[in-house]
């Protein structure tokens, strides 16, 4: 029983320990450096405060039935007390009021943070293709493309138009933009901005393979004139990303190059139309 | 092609070795070798001690309830040996592999989650609550068997042959990368040619088919069986929660089945239900897996709650708090079970007010979760709590279940999920419900029930010992992993990237360790146990002075349980009669008894069912068809004997009984205080 009163002060240093710890760019939303991140960080903490009315009351009220009820303690004994009506009320009441209000919350921060919705108006929008193992990141306006690596305006919105080239994926920036699969055949849409410039993790967090564990980009955040001139840098790149250049990109890793100075028209529907149904074909309109 | 299918010389994990002799291969061909050294000594054992033939007649072709059960629960514990083993390669290698590699390849390390995790949910924690369940739960309703007993046993045969499987894919070809969940199209033909995924497939689905075959068995057997006054609002808890855990097991496993037979048919067939490509949709599998997996995890956690119910009520002297709340609650949780699936992914892409609804959904199973909690805390309020290693478990699974429950309430929230989502965080979190509340239940069951099954109790001092490094244990492999995963520390990471993880994934692997250590003293608790069962024997059967009418019977119990099937006025009905003075009375009558006669039929199918597995995984076609030959063999066979019955003569029946009842009546009755010591042999003083 000595372990139970360490148990809180454990679950503490666990949860601070990412808050001393160095984390440098890899790490969660509490270290959030976009709108999105920073209101995950604030309902996961609101839950945590809301949940301690039910959490704290037990933690207290366990060590002391334990002394107090123990055999020979000096608790009197009631073999048949197994029944309370005011007892009952307040034990399903509380959980009942608690849901409601936690629930209330889920419910409007989901529809809030909607992965879909833009940040803002006039968001950029940049096309991304996964694969095992890598990642190309298309800015469709300037029609240029990088390889695990994403280069976004600091404080302008982006949305993300991601499909996958290989098994389901999972696009993942935590200290941005949380993260939503992408798939063959589909284009899933993430939405997220950064609030200054700064260098960030993003991973996939859905495995796919023996490639999975270092399948990891770097975003990074520029001040806008910056942010042109990294566009202009990729502008003067070589090459042309379209699906014969995408195709050879998957084959070596050692030889990727780090970008394309031009991207075919279509590149996102193509890679996508590579896993329509030929016999769907005429169905859609 | 050969005779033998896909199979060759070289996928022995050996051959492996000898091709490259690293640690990687050296790794997988000891665990191989452990498989095989392990059959091979429980072979000689069995031949040397003359075992093969009790072996035979006693527990392989029985269909006694109580005998299943304990063969499910051996079955448990052999198995969780392995993934146990598996989860300290798995933490070593992620120590080892901070911005490198490490010793194991990402391959392997695949394999390795993959099995664990398959291991642990289908043929440790499902045999362990299959395995109790079986046991206790007839002997609470007073019942002489199941309804179905041969079912019963297929079952088990069935559940069996799932797990040969994986044994023998440690020696033979390599296994599934694709994690439990098994998510096409990576597990398709495409991404994941060879043997693993079809281990994957077959193990799970005879698993599946078994526990499908386990739920109808147990749920017509408490609407059937139950004895005289047994009404459902007197069944004991535990039975209450096996109710509700089998109802879930009928709807539940069926998907499952269905989900793995649709991906055997994508990768031997070339059907296109979850391909990328060609009209295959994935996402139907992951909406099919999950509307098995979250049910699962209640099918899991259910059973630990009956027990909890049970140690809570039994170790404080007094009556259960808040029974009709708690049968409530459990009804509750049993349904809203099936309107949540789609909380394992909210990051698929779908609306969010779809998202929205069923993140909802899910956080109302928080309410009858909180109010069950509360109620075992009241349930030791105004009690005479004794500190037994159950209870201790006990206390320990309140405490940590709630830091479970917050961090399930934070992930029913979508918006939190989209950062937690595969992350360590997810894993701290079910491993977190898992552990303190599945497995130590587990295990506080077979602390509570084991002198009842085999007639003397488990070293005291031992078992307290090995809780603690459980305990302990948990806290540390497990407490950092919801730390790592807000660090942005991934699941299935074969290595993570250099920077913060180092320390605490040094702490998590001093808890994986110390829970191995732990189930190291239990292993030996049970050796120390048996040697010095004369010392520990409670032979009058009730040494925890218990309530149900399962303690109201010698230890162990005879084959047919009930001499006279009992009649109940009420709950607690053997806790009732001891107050009264007539726990031991005589029955006034004796009847012949009629028990199901032992079958092979069981043993037979299990065989064929591993031969048809084995033929379909390296595509050895005759195999197959000779297994299934078999099976139907087996089961036309079976239809030809009449015989299934066997007559227990009534004046046998009265010798036993009276022979037991006669000394127990005059046994000294043991105060609790004694529980503990050699002065308990079973007969219990009332506590008044
Ligand atoms: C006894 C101590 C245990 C330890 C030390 C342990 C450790 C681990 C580790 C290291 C992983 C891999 C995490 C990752 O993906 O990075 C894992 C995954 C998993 N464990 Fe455990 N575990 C334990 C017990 C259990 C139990 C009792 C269960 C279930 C009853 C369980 C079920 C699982 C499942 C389902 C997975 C996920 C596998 C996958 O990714 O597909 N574990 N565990
Ligand atoms: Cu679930």
């Amino acid at each position: 029983m000595r372990l139970i009163p360490c148990l809180p002060v454990l679950l503490a240093a666990s949860l601070a320990g990412p808050a001393v710890a160095e984390t440098g760019t890899q790490a969660g939303f509490l270290w959030a450096a976009g709108p999105i991140a920073e209101a995950q960080r604030a309902h996961f903490l609101s839950i945590i405060g809301w949940m301690s009315v039910v959490i704290v009351p037990l933690f207290v009220a366990l060590p002391v039935v334990l002394w107090r009820y123990r055999a020979g303690g000096p608790g009197a004994f009631r073999p048949d007390w197994g029944n309370s009506p005011l007892g009952e009320a307040v034990l399903w009441g509380v959980p009942a009021l608690l849901v409601a209000v936690l629930g209330w919350n889920l419910w409007t921060e989901t529809l809030r943070m909607d992965p879909y919705a833009p940040l803002g108006p006039d968001p950029l929008v940049i096309d991304v293709v996964t694969w095992n193992w890598g990642f190309v990141f298309v800015h469709g306006a300037a029609g240029v493309a990088e390889v695990d690596r994403l280069t976004i305006p600091a404080g302008r919105p982006v949305t993300l138009r991601m499909t996958s080239d290989s098994v389901m994926q999972s696009v993942f920036i935590p200290r941005l933009a949380g993260q939503l699969y992408a798939m063959p055949g589909m284009v899933t849409e993430l939405n997220l901005a950064a609030d200054g410039p700064g260098t960030f993790t993003g991973r996939n967090s859905q495995y796919n393979g023996p490639g999975f564990a270092t399948q990891s980009f770097d975003v990074i955040a520029l001040p806008a004139g910056e942010y042109d001139a990294r566009i202009a840098q990729l502008a003067a790149m070589e090459g042309t990303l379209d699906a014969a250049g995408f195709d050879a990109l998957k084959g070596d890793d050692a030889a990727r190059p780090q970008g394309f100075g031009a991207v075919s028209d279509g590149f996102l529907a193509e890679i996508v139309g590579r896993y329509a149904d030929p016999r769907m074909a005429g169905m859609v309109h | 092609m050969t005779p033998f299918g896909l199979l060759d010389w070289s996928d022995l994990v050996f051959a492996g070795f000898l091709r490259d002799p690293s640690v990687n291969e050296a790794v997988a061909s000891a665990a191989g070798a452990f498989a095989v050294l392990g059959a091979v000594a429980a072979l000689v054992v069995l031949t040397v001690k003359g075992w093969w033939r009790p072996l035979w007649s006693g527990w392989l072709t029985s269909l006694d309830h109580k005998r299943i059960g304990i063969m499910y629960v051996v079955l448990g514990l052999v198995m969780f040996a392995r993934a146990i083993a598996e989860a300290s390669v798995m933490r070593a290698q992620q120590m080892a592999a901070l911005g490198e590699p490490g010793f194991l390849s990402a391959e392997h390390f695949g394999q390795l989650f993959t099995t664990h995790g398959t291991i642990m949910i289908f043929f440790v924690a499902m045999p362990l609550l299959t395995g109790i369940i079986n046991f206790v739960m007839p002997l609470q309703i007073g019942a002489r068997d199941v309804t179905f007993p041969l079912v019963n046993a297929v079952s088990l045969a069935l559940t069996a042959a799932g797990a040969a499987l994986l044994m023998v894919s440690l020696v033979v070809g390599r296994f599934s990368t694709g994690g439990w969940s098994g998510y096409p199209p990576f597990t398709g033909a495409a991404f994941s040619p060879g043997e693993g995924v079809d281990y994957w497939i077959w193990a799970v689905t005879l698993s599946s088919l078994g526990s499908t075959l386990t739920g109808m068995n147990f749920a017509v057997t408490i609407y059937k069986e139950r004895c005289p006054g047994m009404h459902l609002f007197r069944m004991p808890l535990f039975t209450w929660t096996a109710l509700c855990t089998s109802i879930l097991m009928i709807f539940a496993m069926a998907p499952l089945t269905v989900a793995t037979l649709m991906l055997a048919l994508d990768r031997y067939a070339g059907f296109h239900f979850f391909t990328a490509g060609s009209g295959g949709d994935m996402m139907n599998y992951a909406n099919l897996f999950w509307l098995f997996g979250h049910p699962e995890v209640y099918i899991l956690i259910l059973p630990a709650f009956g027990v909890w119910s049970e140690v809570f009520s039994t170790f404080s002297g007094k009556t259960l708090y808040g029974y009709t709340s708690l049968v409530i609650a459990t009804m509750c949780i049993a349904v809203l079970s099936f309107t949540v699936w789609l909380h394992h992914f909210f990051t698929m892409g779908q609306a969010a007010s779809i998202n929205a609804v069923f993140g909802v959904a899910t956080m109302l199973i928080g309410v009858p979760t909180g109010v069950k909690v509360y109620d075992w805390l009241l349930t030791m309020v105004r009690g005479r709590i004794r500190f037994r290693v159950p209870l201790i478990l006990g206390c320990y699974f309140l405490a940590t279940f709630v830091i479970g429950g917050l961090t399930g309430v934070l992930l029913a929230n979508p918006t939190v999920d989209y950062g937690t989502h595969n992350s360590l965080f997810l894993v701290a979190h079910f491993h977190n419900m898992l552990i303190p509340g599945l497995l130590f239940g587990m295990f506080a069951a077979i602390h509570f029930w084991f002198p009842k099954a085999f007639g003397f109790r488990l070293h005291e001092g031992l078992g307290v010992l090995s809780a603690f490094l459980w305990m302990g244990g948990f806290l540390c492999a497990f407490m950092p992993l919801y730390a790592l995963g807000l660090m942005g520390g991934m699941r299935r990471m074969a290595q993570l990237p250099e920077g913060p993880f180092g320390p605490l994934l040094a702490v998590a692997l001093l808890g994986a360790l110390m829970i191995a250590a732990g189930f190291a003293v239990f292993v030996l608790q049970l050796w120390w146990s048996v040697r010095h069962r004369d010392r520990l024997a409670v032979p009058h059967g009730d040494p925890w002075d218990g309530r149900t009418l399962e303690w109201a019977l010698p230890a162990p119990p005879p084959e047919w349980n009930f001499a006279v099937l009992p009649e109940v006025d009420r709950r607690d009905p053997f806790d009732a009669a001891k107050l009264a003075g007539i726990a031991y009375a005589l029955p006034d009558r004796y009847e012949d008894i009629e028990m199901p006669a032992n079958s092979a039929v069981a043993p037979a199918l299990g065989a064929a069912a591993f031969a048809v597995a084995f033929g379909l995984v390296w595509h050895i076609w005759w195999l197959v068809a000779f297994g299934l030959a078999a099976a139907l063999a087996a089961i036309v066979a079976r239809s030809f004997v009449t015989e299934t019955t066997r007559t227990i003569p009534a004046a046998h029946v009265r010798q036993v009984t009276e022979g037991w009842r006669s000394i127990a009546r005059v046994a000294t009755p043991c105060p609790r205080r004694a529980e503990a010591t050699g002065a308990n042999r079973g007969r219990a003083r009332p506590q008044q």
